[in-house]
C-alpha cells in the first residue's frame, strides 16, 4: 500500500507544484481559479486519453512517440511559462500596484490567464497518464486491494496537500516582492522542464548529449529524495545532467531573462540604475 | 529582439532537423511477473546500444533508470526499444517504477 502511495504521491506532487506555482504566479488577477481549475480538469481528461492510447504513442513515429510527446508537452510548458514572464514584465507592476490600492483581484482580460491555464493542463497531462496507468495497471491485474487503492488515493490527497502548503508558502511573500520571486520561479521552473525536454530529445536519440558526464551530486543530495525530487520539480535540480540539458537550462534562462528585459515597463527605479 | 526569438525557435527546431540515428547493437530485456530477465545484462562500452524492453505482462510497467536517464513507458503485451549510449564502463541500475519491490535490474557496461 505504502509503494503504490509512494508512486502516486511523487507524480501529483509534481503536477501540484506546477500548479502551486500557476497559482501563485497569477495572483490578485479575477478569475484564475477558474481558469486553473478548467486547466486540471481537461489535464486529467487528456491524461485519461494519453494513458488510453499508450501502446499507439509507443509505437509512432519509429518508437520514438513517447519522448517525442513528452519533450513537445515539455516544451510547449516552456513557451507558455515565457509568454507568461514576458507579460509579467510588462504588466506585473502595474498589477501589483493596483491590488495594493485596492486589496482584493484585479480584472485584467483572459490573456495572462490562458498561458497557466495551458501550463497547468500540461502538467497535469504529463503527470496524471502516468499515474492512470499504474491505477489501471493495479486494477487490471486484480492486484488492485483495497489497501493499494487506498494507497493510491492517500497518495493524491498527500501530493496536493503538499501543493497547497508551497502555495500557501508563496502566498506569505510580501506583495511589493511578490512577482519577482514568483517570476524568478516561472523562469526556474521552465528551464527545468527545458532540460527535462532535452532529456526526452537525447533518449529518441535525436539530439545529441554532447557530455554524458557533467558533474554528479548525488552524495550531497540526490535527486531521487523527497527535497531533491522536490528541488527537481520547482528549479530543475538535477544531480548528474548531461551537458546538453545543461545547455537547455541555461538558454532557456538567459532567453526568458532578455526576453522579459527587453518587454519589461520602461521607468522602472531599479531596473533604470542598473542599466 | 527578433534575433533572440528565431535563435530560440532554430534550438527548438534542431532535433527535427537531425536526420534519424544510426542504429547500434541489440539486446533485449523482458519483463515477466513484475521482474526483469535477466535482470543483469552486459553491454558494450563506449558505442550505441539498442535495448528492446517486452513486457510480457498483462499490466503497463514504466522501465526508468535514474543512471540512464531514462523513462519509457511499456504498455501490457508490448515492447519498445530504448537507445543508449555510447555509455562509459560502469553499472547502471534501472527499475520497473510500477513494481519496484521486484522490478530490478542492472545493465553492466564493459
Amino acid at each position: 500500500m505504502l509503494g503504490a502511495a509512494l508512486i502516486v504521491f511523487r507524480e501529483t506532487l509534481e503536477a501540484a507544484l506546477i500548479v502551486a506555482i500557476a497559482l501563485g504566479a497569477s495572483r490578485g488577477i479575477a478569475g484564475r481559479r477558474r481558469w486553473v481549475g478548467a486547466g486540471i480538469a481537461a489535464g486529467l481528461l487528456g491524461a485519461v486519453a494519453v494513458a488510453g492510447s499508450a501502446r499507439a504513442v509507443a509505437n509512432a513515429l519509429d518508437g520514438r512517440g513517447q519522448e517525442l510527446l513528452n519533450a513537445a508537452v515539455l516544451l510547449a510548458a516552456v513557451g507558455m511559462l515565457t509568454w507568461h514572464k514576458v507579460w509579467m514584465s510588462a504588466h506585473g507592476r502595474e498589477l501589483a500596484g493596483r491590488l495594493r490600492a485596492i486589496g482584493h483581484d484585479v480584472g485584467t482580460g483572459a490573456r495572462p490567464l490562458i498561458a497557466l491555464a495551458l501550463v497547468t493542463l500540461l502538467a497535469v497531462l504529463r503527470e496524471g497518464s502516468e499515474t492512470v496507468l499504474f491505477l489501471y495497471g493495479l486494477v487490471a491485474s486484480g492486484t488492485g486491494s483495497t489497501g493499494l487503492l487506498a494507497g493510491g488515493a492517500l497518495g493524491i490527497v498527500a501530493g496536493a496537500a503538499l501543493g497547497h502548503l508551497v502555495y500557501r508558502g508563496l502566498l506569505a511573500i510580501p506583495i511589493a516582492r511578490f512577482f519577482q520571486v514568483t517570476g524568478w520561479l516561472v523562469v526556474l521552473l521552465a528551464a527545468g522542464l527545458a532540460a527535462n525536454a532535452a532529456g526526452y530529445l537525447t533518449q529518441a536519440g535525436l539530439l545529441p548529449i554532447l557530455m554524458p558526464y557533467t558533474w554528479d551530486t548525488s552524495w550531497l543530495l540526490d535527486q531521487q529524495s523527497l527535497l531533491g525530487n522536490l528541488l527537481h520539480v520547482l528549479v530543475g535540480y538535477n544531480d548528474h545532467p548531461t551537458g546538453i540539458q545543461v545547455v537547455f537550462y541555461l538558454t532557456t534562462l538567459a532567453a526568458m531573462h532578455g526576453l522579459s528585459r527587453r518587454f519589461a515597463t520602461p521607468g522602472h527605479p531599479r531596473r533604470a540604475a542598473a542599466r | 529582439m527578433s534575433h533572440r526569438i528565431s535563435r530560440l525557435a532554430l534550438v527548438l527546431a534542431t532535433p527535427l532537423l537531425l536526420p534519424a540515428v544510426v542504429h547500434g547493437a541489440d539486446y533485449r530485456i523482458t519483463v515477466k511477473n513484475h521482474h526483469f530477465v535477466p535482470a543483469e545484462l552486459t553491454i558494450p562500452a563506449d558505442q550505441k546500444v539498442e535495448l528492446t524492453i517486452e513486457n510480457q505482462d498483462a499490466t503497463p510497467e514504466e522501465f526508468e533508470s535514474h543512471d540512464l536517464h531514462v523513462e519509457k513507458i511499456v504498455a501490457g503485451g508490448s515492447s519498445v526499444t530504448i537507445r543508449l549510449g555510447p555509455l562509459a564502463a560502469g553499472t547502471y541500475r534501472f527499475v520497473g517504477e510500477f513494481h519496484e519491490d521486484t522490478a530490478k535490474g542492472m545493465l553492466i557496461a564493459r
